[in-house]
């Protein structure tokens, strides 16, 4: 059954991702990335990632998603621009060089071997407590740190945002 | 129970899918997408890796990425905003008054 469902939703997110870069117009793209990051969210509820699914919904596909149409409607970029090719080998190369960046991650994949020593959160000792209070508990005891460092980056984002797309202030 | 191999797999394919986005395509917003692609293939095979090891650590690190990717989005849409206010185009071969 777990089978099942992890072939059926990988599928959905290779079909989607590809049609992220393969749509003309980018309101297609955007809304096929929309769906890319649903199905990632299906896969980290196979992982028993329940938190990190809800995140992903809640921050990918919705905030940083409607950024993106919001941009994209903004500029009135929906529509297919034709554009003049200037170098033509362009795809070619690329399409080349990414498929051997393919095999190199994929011979490494495939091996499945993984240095490292087990840790203490197994699945079930993580499903008694739940998923989220578990990563709460970690993230405000060992994390907090870098959690609090977080919220400057986002107030430096913020401010950056407003001075970079104001006019003059 | 799928094989942690089989989740790197997939994320190994979705990381090429978005290089091969950011290496094809001209329209900036276009690249930028692809770069989340990759970001959320390597959030993939940390949650993948973060099972098999019985750790949490992984989600922590998804959790941090997806917060500076949602503060890289404000600031880089920002950019591509200015780029066309000043060029009136979001093709990246126009934009080429960085090189030589």
């Amino acid at each position: 059954m777990t089978a099942f469902f992890f072939f059926s939703i990988a599928t959905v997110t290779v079909i989607s991702a590809l049609l992220v870069i393969l749509l003309r117009n980018p309101i297609h793209c955007a809304l096929s990335l929309v769906l890319t990051f649903f199905s990632l969210a299906g896969l980290y509820v196979l992982l028993n990632a329940q938190f990190i699914a809800a995140i992903q919904v809640i921050v990918y596909a919705g905030a940083i998603m409607v950024l993106f149409l919001f941009v994209i409607m903004l500029l009135n970029l929906d529509k297919v621009e034709k554009v003049r090719e200037r170098h033509p080998l362009q795809k070619a190369f690329g399409i080349l060089v990414a498929s051997l960046l393919l095999v190199a991650l994929g011979s490494v994949a495939a091996t499945g071997f993984l240095y490292g020593s087990k840790g203490v959160h197994t699945a079930a000792e993580v499903g008694a407590i739940g998923n989220t209070k578990a990563i709460a508990g970690l993230l405000f005891t060992d994390w907090v740190l870098p959690f609090e460092i977080t919220s400057i980056l986002l107030l430096a984002a913020i401010v950056g945002a407003i001075v970079l797309s104001k006019r003059e202030l | 129970m799928i094989p942690i191999s089989y989740y790197l797999i997939l994320s190994a394919i979705l990381f090429t899918i978005g290089v091969i986005g950011v290496l094809i395509r001209r329209n900036a917003i276009i690249i930028f997408m692809s770069i989340e692609l990759m970001l959320n293939a390597v959030n993939l095979s940390f949650v993948a890796i973060s099972k098999h090891l019985d750790s949490l650590d992984g989600q922590i690190f998804v959790f941090f990425v997806m917060t500076v990717a949602a503060a890289e989005v404000a600031v880089g849409l920002a950019i591509i905003i200015n780029l066309f206010r000043n060029k009136e185009t979001v093709n990246v071969d126009e934009i080429n008054i960085m090189k030589w």
